[in-house]
């Protein structure tokens, strides 16, 4: 190796665990990963962190935009590329309104990028068509935490603080594979025999815990409803925390007590002993944490299922105690921070409602221009996706930092969707499946190749700095931004391409909002201060644990929601027997746009494959290896069965990583929670066959 | 169309549930009318729970149903305290004890059932009231009139050894109280248990406090002393509970000429033989359905009012599929199905584990991998899973020994010697790092733990394997010493 070798200070560019690691740049060189101190992750990192910088580099990047012509997409200059999408938004403005076209963002773009993309949706093209891929994600966990904390953290208090908890119930969540170096602050807990795990599957997570409960999949909100009952019956109700901190508990409680234990049992498959066991340990415990994931969250009622696991942790008074408490593991990378800023259909930066006269009038404020021109709230982004090129849907979708052809629901209905469209644009590293449908494809920078803050799963704000050049031809996704914004007339400074100048007009459209960013300047992030938000001022030290004196609603206290059970949007019957769920694996990230182009992690995980339990493998004549078809309602997805004896009878497990018609979106039910519009990813109705040797490609076939 | 007149008579958990769902369907009211008539004065709880208010484990506000005002707020004419007398089936309307007659399009009874007292002596006075130190175990009101005489170490006796009699006798025994149960059948629970089972349950109710004197009839009650039983023997009681069956209330049904078979027959709309009158809950009598659980009587809530509403139409009461589940603290105790006829060696699979010394009791009745009839007790899991694969029908895994212990046995130890784990075993599951890769970095130099995580990255992602990465380390430093 020849040259200098300069490592600067980065944070991994998958989940939201955001670890601290370094790029180290020799000139000449590629660039690699080298493990670095830092609070969330103390130098660990999985296998897609140690291989991330294999990406920067990759043939798979793209270099120059590309404009579908008669022979399919070819390269054209950025010119001729961004003139192109703004004569066409222009002119489907003209002919369908403001509404006409759309605009699709991500979790994992910056804040900056997050925050420009709905002031670039609401104020260069007036539409209210804007919703971002974290709806799949963290939407049900969100509403639920606002409605009864008043604000939605994921975790309001540092990670670091599980390590020193006795008793942690992980309820429909996998960490040891979704974000592995976030175990490490369950080992001690672990360790103790403290762990409990929610999750119909054994998964490496589930190994690790004392207790592993396994509800049949769509039925976690009966078993928080069940322990919540058994709490009240061992008299393990903290009647103080009650009295002085909630509001609600009996209306909750009597929408809880039709679901004694025994009731729970039957609909869930796990036992009352258990049942009341966790009750028991989470009592118990002097510190005691409540955590979900998309388990619990991805259901047509994934809101009112995390309100019940909400609802149980304060009626053990863990909210906003020292030591305890409730939250969510977001997932994607800046999940935090990208429903904050404004990319939301409901949303305005800072955590702002749309529909809040006081909010518009202040963002209008910072934007400089009339509250009465922001558009109102747009429709959710399985809604948004399934009104494409309808009657009385948008025209033309912009999409960034967003693989939804692999990623939404329903995958059959989504690309005959955006084949509807008349102009369909993606900004992205790579050729995804998505950018392979475009009429006009963007290639922009991605993580180290670029300025701009994330904030992680506890609200700590990052700072990412520019560690390696882009490739030649790329551009930033504020740079697109911009040159599309001052396309459609828009004046250049409203629309800035530096990271910081957009920060800090992000910190006054936060400022005083439920998100305050206001205090957070690149300058303090760089001396490394810590920050978690809200941060109202540059002297705040910001706020690791916002609910020890009080949580976010005016009076103070958290909220009870009276919720109950119901059956999944999709039950079993005679002809589609199984329950069919979905996730992840250790070795890809999301749609896998950017993992499937990283060799280590195909090699670890190259194929689509269904976890099937032997015995209902053998009904089917399957064997392991065999290919095999997944069919529902709605599709027919191909995979490769893989003998699991730890998993239930009744359900197979698709990852959801693959593209074509390995795709586990194809046979996924777009039932919408009716608060978050949360896709019902985790459940639906299916049945097993065995794949036709060497058939035609059935991707998309109505089963 | 002026919305229909629904009258139901009973607000109790069924009553009460179908005014719910119905108001589910049509919040407004602009559909159906409802009044509901409740004798009992006070608000409809949730009996299921009353074990736990016998236990003292549960107020009696928490097992209230609704909140004060719910009916009101969603328009439904709730009348507390007011008893219907009589149906009017020409003229449609009922007639209350106060003198109001009631027109109805529909009427539905929801009157549930009352406890049967048994003829013994002493036990009811001439009326057929209980008498004095003798209290049905049926209503919240009788829950606390037991819990107000339950004090630690007072006698009491308990008259059935059915569910609900062991329920409330395991309560009492919470509550430190002298109890004894008196049960007249050879064996505990024998409409859902086997005599074996039967036997096992007593012993390990026994163990939690509970006395059984079983085989034996009461056969006179002197208030203030106790029992004296068919064998002459005496049993100390300063209270009676006695939970020795219900009858349907089904006097108004009656008095209209309504066919009856224990209670009022009904055919899957829940119609009587008259169209205008339909019955749910435990003073119906359906093929399907159990009198006496409250499943049946929601399932059934949930159908009419979609008839009733005109919602779904085309809803029917097929039947509820019924396990039964004692709630009795320390004790789990689950049977579904035929448990009580022997099963068919032809085609059934049957599997008995039996551990009465620690209270376990496992019977399992297989027909083509489906449950047919389970009996568990004691084996919580087991318990549970079998009640699920019984109630949606899921064939049961083939390691048949996992289904009766509720888990299966633990497979052989994967190996975490150093020495003998293969060489192709995943030693870091982060980042997919195998014993010989491991090896191999040892071969080139690595020469501690550290070393061969620094090289193969194994170790540095969520930290767990890294006891065994020590261990193979050493191995491996070892190995070396002895070949040099």
């Amino acid at each position: 190796m020849t040259g200098t070798t300069t490592v600067a200070p980065t944070h991994c560019p998958y989940c939201a665990l955001q670890c601290g690691m370094g790029i180290a740049t020799t000139a000449g060189g590629p660039p690699s990963i080298e493990a670095r101190r830092f609070p969330v992750n103390d130098g660990a990192l999985c296998v897609k962190g140690w291989t991330s910088a294999d990406l920067l580099r990759s043939p798979a990047r793209l270099t120059t935009p590309l404009v579908r012509g008669r022979t399919g997409l070819r390269p054209a200059s950025w010119d001729a590329a961004l003139d192109l999408i703004a004569a066409e938004l222009t002119r489907l403005r003209a002919e369908h309104g403001p509404d006409g076209v759309a605009v699709f963002g991500g979790g994992g773009l910056t804040n900056e990028v997050c925050y420009l993309l709905g002031k670039y949706a609401r104020v260069a093209l007036g539409t209210s068509q804007i919703d971002y891929n974290g709806r799949f994600c963290m939407s049900s966990a969100a509403a639920a935490a606002n409605r009864a904390y008043g604000m939605d953290r994921g975790l309001p208090f540092p990670v670091a603080d599980l390590r020193a908890a006795d008793t942690i119930v992980l309820a429909g969540a996998n960490p040891a594979e979704t974000m592995p170096p976030f175990m490490r602050h369950l080992a001690p807990c672990a360790d103790s025999g403290g762990l409990i795990v929610i999750d119909p599957r054994a998964t490496p997570t589930a190994e690790r815990a004392a207790l592993h409960l396994r509800p049949a999949p769509g039925t976690d909100l009966a078993l928080a409803l069940g322990i919540l009952h058994c709490v009240v019956e061992d008299g393990h109700l903290d009647q103080d925390y009650l009295a002085e901190r909630t509001t609600g508990f009996a209306d909750a409680w009597r929408a809880a007590a039709a679901w004694w234990p025994e009731r729970v049992e039957r609909v869930t498959g796990v036992a009352v002993a258990d049942q009341r066991a966790v009750a028991g340990r989470l009592a118990g415990a002097r510190n005691a944490y409540i955590l979900t994931g998309r388990g619990a969250e991805q259901h047509a009622k994934g809101t009112d299922t995390v309100s019940a696991w909400i609802n149980l942790a304060l009626a053990l008074g863990l909210p906003g105690r020292a030591g305890s408490g409730h939250g969510c593991l977001t997932g994607q990378g800046n999940g935090q921070g990208g429903r904050e800023h404004g990319q939301k259909a409901d949303q305005l930066p800072g955590y702002r409602s749309i529909r809040d006269p006081a909010a518009r009038e202040h963002v209008a404020r910072v934007w400089g221009v009339d509250p009465g021109t922001l558009p109102g709230p747009g429709r959710s982004a399985y809604e948004l996706l399934d009104a494409l090129g309808t009657a009385d849907g948008p025209r033309a979708l912009l999409v960034f930092g967003s693989n939804v052809a692999v990623s939404a629901p329903r995958s059959t209905r989504v690309r005959d969707r955006l084949a509807a469209l008349d102009l369909l644009v993606v900004a992205d590293i790579v050729r995804s499946e998505t950018a392979a449908l475009a009429d006009v494809v963007l290639p922009v920078t991605q993580w180290a190749e670029e300025g701009g803050t994330m904030t992680n799963l506890e609200g700590r704000v990052l700072l990412r700095r520019r560690a390696v050049a882009p490739p030649p031809g790329v551009r930033s996704d504020l740079a697109v931004l911009h040159g599309l914004a001052t396309r459609l007339g828009q004046p250049a400074e409203r629309f800035p391409t530096d990271p910081e100048t957009v920060f800090a007009e992000l910190r006054e459209a936060a400022r005083g909002g439920v998100a305050d960013y206001h205090g957070v300047t690149y300058d303090r992030l760089r001396a490394g201060e810590q920050l978690h938000w809200p941060v109202p001022n540059t002297d705040h030290p910001g706020t690791p644990r916002p609910f020890l004196d009080r949580f976010a609603h005016p009076d103070g206290r958290a909220r009870f929601v009276p919720v109950t059970h119901r059956p999944p949007a999709e039950p079993t019957d005679a002809d589609y027997p199984l329950t069919a769920t979905t996730g992840r694996v250790l070795a890809h990230y999301q749609s896998g746009a950017q993992t499937r182009n990283i060799d280590a992690l195909v090699a670890a995980e190259p194929e689509m494959f269904v976890e099937v339990h032997p015995d209902t493998a053998r009904r089917h004549g399957l064997d392991e290896g065999d290919p095999a078809v997944v069919v529902s309602r709605r599709g027919r997805v191909r995979a490769t069965v893989r003998h699991t004896p730890t998993a239930r009878v009744d359900t197979v497990f698709l990852p959801f990583h693959f593209p074509g018609d390995h795709r586990a979106n194809l046979v996924t039910n777009p039932a919408l929670d009716p608060v978050s519009r949360m896709p019902e990813f985790k459940v639906c109705a299916v049945r097993l066959e065995a794949a036709p040797a060497d058939g035609p490609p059935d991707e998309g076939r109505a089963a | 169309m002026s919305p229909r007149a629904v009258v139901i008579v009973g607000a109790g958990m069924a009553g009460m549930r179908l005014a719910d769902e119905i108001r589910r369907r049509d919040p407004d009211g602009e559909r159906v009318q409802v009044t509901v008539l409740g004798a009992e004065p006070g608000p409809a709880y949730n009996r299921v729970l009353l074990p736990g208010v016998l236990a003292g484990t549960m107020s009696a506000a928490s097992v209230t149903l609704y909140p004060q005002g719910w009916a009101e707020d969603h328009h439904i004419d709730l009348r507390e305290g007011v008893e219907a007398r009589a149906i009017d089936t020409a003229a449609r309307t009922v007639g209350t004890a106060c003198g109001a007659k009631i027109p109805f399009d529909a009427l539905v009874l929801a009157t549930g059932a009352e406890p049967r007292i048994p003829p013994t002596e002493g036990l009811s006075g001439e009326d057929g009231t209980p008498a004095r130190g003798v209290v049905a175990f049926r209503t919240l009101a009788d829950c606390l009139r037991i819990s107000a005489d339950a004090r630690p170490g007072v006698p009491i006796t308990v008259i059935g050894g059915g569910l609900l009699g062991l329920e409330a006798a395991r309560s009492l025994a919470v509550r430190g109280c002298a109890v004894t149960v008196v049960h007249p059948v050879g064996h505990l629970m024998e409409r859902q248990l086997d005599t074996e089972a039967g036997a096992v349950l007593a012993k390990a109710l026994t163990r939690h406090g509970v006395r059984f004197r079983i085989g034996r009839t009461a056969a006179r009650y002197l208030p203030g002393d106790g029992l004296k039983l068919d064998d002459g023997s005496h049993v100390p009681a300063e209270l009676v509970v006695v939970a020795a069956g219900v009858r349907a209330r089904t006097g108004l049904a009656e008095a209209a000429g309504l066919p009856m078979a224990g209670g009022v027959v009904v055919d899957d709309t829940l119609r009587t033989a008259h169209p205008a009158v339909y019955a749910i809950g435990d003073v119906a009598r359906h093929p399907g359905a159990t009198p006496g659980l409250v499943e049946p009587a929601w399932e059934q809530a949930d159908v009419l009012a979609g008839l009733l509403t005109g919602t779904d139409p085309q809803a029917r009461y097929r039947g509820t599929t019924v396990v039964t589940r004692l709630k009795a603290r320390g004790v789990d105790l689950t049977a579904m199905g035929e448990t009580t006829t022997d099963p068919d060696d032809e085609i059934d699979e049957a599997l008995r584990l039996s551990d009465p010394a620690r209270g376990r009791y496992a019977k399992l009745v297989l027909r083509d991998d489906r449950v047919r009839a389970a009996i568990m007790l004691g084996l919580p899991d087991a318990a549970a899973s079998a009640a699920y694969y019984y109630t949606n029908d899921v064939p049961v895994p083939e390691d048949r020994l996992a289904v009766l212990l509720g888990r299966a046995l633990p497979p052989a130890a994967p190996a975490q010697d150093p020495a003998t784990l293969a060489d192709t075993a995943t030693v870091c599951r982060c980042n997919h790092v195998t014993k010989a890769q491991l090896t191999a970095a040892w071969r080139t130099g690595a020469a501690d733990a550290a070393e061969l995580s620094a090289r193969t990255r194994a170790g540095t992602g969520c930290g767990t394997c890294v006891p065994l990465l020590r261990g193979i380390a050493g191995w491996l430093a070892g190995r070396e010493q002895e070949a040099s």
